[in-house]
């Protein structure tokens, strides 16, 4: 019975993260402009990643997988947010032929 | 079945990818083309039981070749503006023919070959005196100890070859550029945050390579392109070509296999390992391979020195 | 369990195809980056799913390309500063 729960939670966990995959492809695929596309990709990925990583941490054989698979969810955000940030800066500069203004590049 | 679905999914974006990388006009498209194709690659090899070269994919092709060739591309770019590119129908065709011709030969001696027995069943009844439980780890530092041995040491005449292009006036500076970032930029942020897990993960690989796929190749590959990325972030300067502690970690791990061979032969042959002590002395020299491996490779990417030291 | 995940791997990979048209039509250089950005996350995903459908020694693989996702991007906007070895936040400085 219990089983079956898990299971039935781990089918919903990574469908759910299907989902939220297919919805960054379709967004990399649809929007109109770089600075939307970037937006749409690294925030659903990164989100179907971490449901289908949750959904498989219940299936894992030991701790020690469920651990790493938090690490690799880690791993993964910390990569996309530093991917993305860095493309997008470079975009807007070849967007504007040279430096970016104060106000578009929005420092703190 | 859907075992069967997922392998033709899969060798269809590798044929897309790697079409795409070969037949596009713009090299950087290609590039990227074939970093992604890379990540195919290492899912293929997983389909294929191969976890040790998926391993190895997984690292080479995100980790090195993929800063290797954009750093390329970005280096094309730059002498183009000085000098336009020569538009030669020959070596293209040469090139093509030569591709072509490989790839027919492959497939003839893939299509003609008998259907190999495989050395499983050797390798399993020998492993219990290999030292590993990993058995590819155990056919690489063991039971084919002479083709790893040799395959440090080419990596090693690689290295040179490739120093070997550095000017008169740079040779014993730091190899590649110097690079800048912003201090406290996201760029700069990253490359300390990263390094150490990478460092982490790159040691349990070479570790857990005596029991389960890792080792030596795949562990100093992570290693490798941590160091690259902590020298994009501007976190270390690649040490001078000149010094002794670099020139020591790049023979270091084929200086120690070979005196473990030697003194095999002293006991009776050359690169055999007593199974008493196998263990330890294939942790040993996976260890000095690691450091050399890593050095080596991430030397090899950065490229020759080009400024006076 | 492990029709599904297999299934769920095949589903994935179908939407990673999405990106590679991304890749081949651009048009800015920083969307096919961005797009061979969603193929490194993809793939960490689909490597989990085959892990979990096969064999969990597998779930290195998805370590070392979660690890080592963000290098192609890094290595992209350090090859695309003027000198190819600046940072895009510090050149107009």
């Amino acid at each position: 019975m219990l089983e079956l729960a898990t299971d039935a939670l781990t089918v919903a966990l990574t469908a759910a993260g299907l989902v939220f995959f297919l919805a960054g492809t379709v967004g990399l695929i649809r929007f109109p402009d770089t600075f939307s596309r970037l937006h749409a990709l690294t925030k659903a990925d990164n989100l179907g990643l971490g449901f289908i990583v949750l959904g498989l941490a219940l299936q894992a054989e030991s701790w020690h997988a469920v651990f790493k698979l938090g690490l690799i969810w880690a791993l993964a955000l910390v990569a996309a947010g530093t991917a993305a940030q860095l493309v997008a800066r470079t975009a807007l500069r070849a967007d504007e032929g040279g430096r970016p203004t104060r106000q578009a590049e929005g420092r703190e | 079945m859907s075992g069967t679905v997922f392998d033709i999914v899969l060798c269809a974006l590798i044929l897309g990818a790697a079409l795409a990388a070969v037949s596009g006009r713009d090299p950087f498209a290609a590039v990227v083309f074939f970093v992604v194709y890379g990540v195919f690659i290492a899912t293929a090899w997983l389909r294929l039981d191969a976890v040790n070269v998926a391993l190895a994919e997984a690292a080479i092709g995100a980790g090195l070749t993929g800063v290797l060739l954009l750093g390329a591309v970005g280096r094309l770019a730059r002498l183009r503006e000085t000098a336009p590119p020569a538009r030669a129908a020959g070596p293209r065709l040469l090139a093509a023919l030569a591709a072509g011709g490989t790839t027919l030969l492959l497939g003839w001696v893939f299509l003609t070959l008998p259907e190999p027995a495989g050395l499983h069943a050797e390798v399993g009844a020998n492993l219990a005196a290999a030292g590993s439980e990993n058995a590819v780890t155990a056919v690489l530092l063991n039971f084919r100890a002479w083709d790893t041995l040799l395959e440090s040491i080419v990596l090693l005449a690689a290295l040179i070859g490739i120093w070997a292009l550095s000017p008169d006036a740079a040779w014993g500076g730091r190899p590649g550029m110097t690079q800048r970032t912003r201090a406290g930029g996201v760029l700069a942020q990253f490359g300390r945050v990263l390094p150490p897990i990478g460092l982490m993960v790159g040691v349990y690989l070479v570790w857990a390579g005596t029991k389960q796929p890792g080792g030596a190749f795949q562990g100093g590959t992570v290693l490798a392109a941590v160091a690259l990325l902590a020298m994009m972030a501007g976190r270390i300067a690649p040490p001078r070509v000149s010094a002794p502690g670099l020139r020591l970690a790049l023979i270091l791990g084929p200086a120690v296999f070979l005196a473990v061979g030697l003194a095999a032969l002293a006991a009776g042959r050359f690169l055999w390992l007593p199974p008493e002590h196998a263990y330890a002395l294939i942790l040993g020299i996976e260890a000095a391979l690691t450091v050399s491996i890593a050095a080596t490779l991430a030397l090899m990417v950065i490229g020759p020195p080009q400024e006076a030291p | 369990m492990t029709g599904w995940f297999l299934a769920a791997a095949t589903l994935l990979l179908l939407t990673l195809a999405g990106a590679l048209w991304r890749v081949w039509t651009g048009p800015g250089r920083a969307d096919r980056m961005m797009a061979a950005q969603l193929v490194g996350t993809g793939g960490v995903a689909v490597v989990l799913l085959l892990a979990a459908a096969t064999d969990w020694a597998m779930i290195d693989v998805a370590l070392v390309l979660a690890l080592l996702a963000a290098f192609a991007a890094v290595a992209f906007v350090k090859a695309e500063t003027p000198e190819g070895r600046g940072d895009p936040e510090d050149d107009d400085a």
